[in-house]
């Protein structure tokens, strides 16, 4: 047994990253953030667990899940529907029998009284539907855009099943007006912070578990899956099992993403989990760089910035800024903004004395022509 | 002592064109065994069929498994192994996550969660015996092609394949790195089954055990490299429609032997 020169210093450098993101979030932002800003700091540590996830399915995985909105969902709903119900008590929610004075709670609901059985939704049921969707999927060798277009597609299905049923869901309205966080008063600060430090730590566990996963054979594994399926089928794996594998730690990011999004941001909606917010995660992935460790977070990171600064004062505006930066990015630097520095440092590396001289002088190529 | 790959009757049909109508021939430990014929002759295609990738029927039993109707990955795990026409390995990854990857299959799932520690033993082997060993932390999709080749024969070592079907594994290289081949497989064949898909006529004289000759997906001709070449059959179809670029090289062989 030699030591192999591949396993350098690298991902020791990685997760050196880490713990410095690590004091960043949990105890530098606390000091110096207002509650306001905090509290948006959080609504972005939630979109960036679910962009880690996304980085892990598309960046390594090769597939573009375009849906993540389905799993940021069902951890959102679990959590939500278990905070209406702590709000309210032993009582029929208040949107529920806004119509009917005496509509009773739907069955589905119950269960969600129980904060132990809410907790294990919000990981079983990301893993229960993405290993079912993923093992239809993968087994049949449905892939790229037949994936994308699919995933897209249950997004949509679930906003639209979610608006049309206003007396079991909320609708368009959605779920909002929490008052507890498993027995935590949430108008408390001090609570506030507690529930912001959750998501912190949350996304640095998630960026942990993908270090491991990037530097594990799985993680060799995984790109060799996105480059030649085939191939890796010749080497006796199952390449489904590969990508399932894959797939379903990613939806189980989403969904914690989603389960923090709401104590944090106080309402959950249709929009917040259509279309266009599974986009938007995968826009931050790839502006960060889908297939690098910290690129998606800071990707989902700063896009949930944009939105909620320039969005605001600015809309129109920032919409076309959006749009601009991902042509910008996808034209010049298609691994993302994390790419950049190593891109700089080789440029620089390379001074102009030092680049090789053209195989041909101009002069003689044109001597050829003539 | 490996088994036999015994291929018995093998139809491979392609929405009613017949590739392969009714091959039938045998590989052992000991030999390298060619397969030549001219373009569209059913060679690939029969590998193809034996490894899973096409439905073919009939039979191919290795020992006493059948390989027909077995999905690839479960083929491979039986033992058999190939390489592709284009060398085709992973470009991103290094020479050694290429050869750990080929590996894995006799891993636990559990210990894919770990990162890599060292390099194992069959490892070492292999790129020893493909000359590879100075290029461990090379990114596979800089090596050159004859390096690709023999990364891929490499990666079928330590995945420890008993059969290697080997497509067209000298395209493309120089006559030096043809005969390292050539002696890489001789070697390697002593303990395995080698079946090569050919069309250097050069490389098969000079390395072939047994030749099985295929035309229009039959059998023309099977024997040693000089019972072929005396084949009035083989000669007709080489030397008169087969296509201009085998008919040349088989002219040039044919030359020489008389």
């Amino acid at each position: 047994m030699t030591k192999p020169r591949t396993t350098g210093l690298k991902p020791w450098f990685s997760l050196g990253g880490i713990a410095v993101f690590a004091v960043l979030l949990l105890a530098i932002a606390p000091l110096v953030l207002t509650d306001h800003w905090l509290n948006n700091l959080g609504k972005y540590c939630c979109w960036a667990i679910a962009a880690v996830g996304i980085g892990l399915a598309w960046g390594r995985g090769g597939m573009l899940a375009m849906g993540q909105g389905v799993f940021f969902a069902l951890g959102a709903y679990a959590m939500a529907m278990h905070l209406t119900l702590e709000t309210a008590g032993d009582r029929v929610p208040g949107f529920m029998v806004l119509y009917d004075p005496l509509a009773p709670l739907p069955v589905f609901w119950e269960p969600f009284r129980s904060a132990g059985f809410t907790l294990l939704a919000i990981v079983l049921l990301p893993v229960v539907v993405a290993g079912a969707l993923g093992y239809a999927l993968f087994k049949r060798r449905v892939k790229g855009a037949y994936f994308a277009i699919l995933t897209q597609a249950l997004a949509v299905a679930l906003a639209t099943l979610i608006s049309s049923t206003i007396r079991e869901t909320g609708g368009d309205t959605g779920l909002s007006d929490f008052k507890y966080f498993f027995g935590f008063v949430l108008n408390d600060p001090a609570n506030r912070l507690m529930v912001y430090l959750i998501a912190a730590a949350l996304l640095i566990v998630c960026l942990l578990a993908v270090w491991q996963l990037y530097r594990s054979r799985f993680g060799e594994l995984l790109v060799a899956t996105r480059d030649a399926e085939e191939r890796v089928r010749f080497l006796g794996y199952d390449p489904a099992n590969v990508k399932l594998v894959a797939f379903v730690v990613s939806a189980l990011m989403a969904s914690i993403g989603g389960a923090m999004f709401v104590p944090i941001v106080g309402i959950i909606t249709p929009a917040e989990i259509g279309a266009a917010a599974s986009i938007l995660m995968i826009a931050g992935v790839a502006l960060g760089g889908r297939a690098s460790l910290f690129g998606p977070a800071l990707g989902a990171m700063a896009v949930g910035w944009g939105q909620s600064s320039l969005g605001s004062t600015w809309p129109d505006g920032w919409t076309y800024l959006l749009g601009l930066l991902f042509v910008v990015v996808i034209l010049f630097l298609p691994n993302g903004l994390s790419s950049l520095p190593a891109k700089l440092m080789r440029r620089a590396r390379r001074s102009p004395a030092e680049r090789p001289a053209p195989a041909i002088a101009p002069a003689q190529l044109e001597e050829v022509r003539s | 002592m490996t088994d036999a790959l015994v291929v018995t009757d093998l139809h491979v049909e392609f929405s009613g064109f017949v590739a392969v109508g009714g091959v039938s021939f045998d590989a052992h430990p000991g030999e390298v065994r060619f397969l030549i014929g001219p373009n569209g002759a059913g060679k690939t295609t029969c590998i193809d069929a034996i490894t899973g990738l096409t439905r073919g029927t009939g039979s191919a039993r290795l020992g006493d498994q059948e390989l027909l109707g077995r999905p690839v990955h479960k083929i491979v795990r039986l033992g058999v192994g190939r390489t592709f026409q284009t060398a085709s390995v992973f470009d991103e990854l290094t020479v050694l996550q290429n050869l750990d990857i080929a590996a894995g299959r006799h891993r636990r799932s559990a210990s894919l969660l770990r990162a890599r520690r060292g390099v194992g033993a069959s490892i070492e082997h292999a790129l020893a015996e493909t000359g590879l060993t100075g290029e461990l932390a090379t990114p596979a999709g800089i090596l050159s092609h004859g390096q690709k080749q023999w990364l891929e024969i490499a990666m079928l070592l330590v995945q420890d394949a008993r059969v290697l079907l080997l497509d067209e594994p000298v395209a493309g290289m120089s006559q030096d790195e043809r005969t390292a081949t050539g002696e890489l497989l001789q070697r390697i064949a002593a303990k395995r089954i080698v079946l090569v898909v050919e069309h250097d006529m050069d490389f098969m004289r000079r390395f072939a055990t047994r030749v099985t000759v295929l035309h229009q997906g039959q059998v023309l001709s099977q024997g040693t490299v000089a019972e072929v070449q005396a084949d009035p059959k083989v000669q007709e179809v080489y030397l008169g429609t087969a296509g201009a670029a085998t008919t040349a090289a088989m002219a040039v062989v044919l030359e020489r032997e008389d």
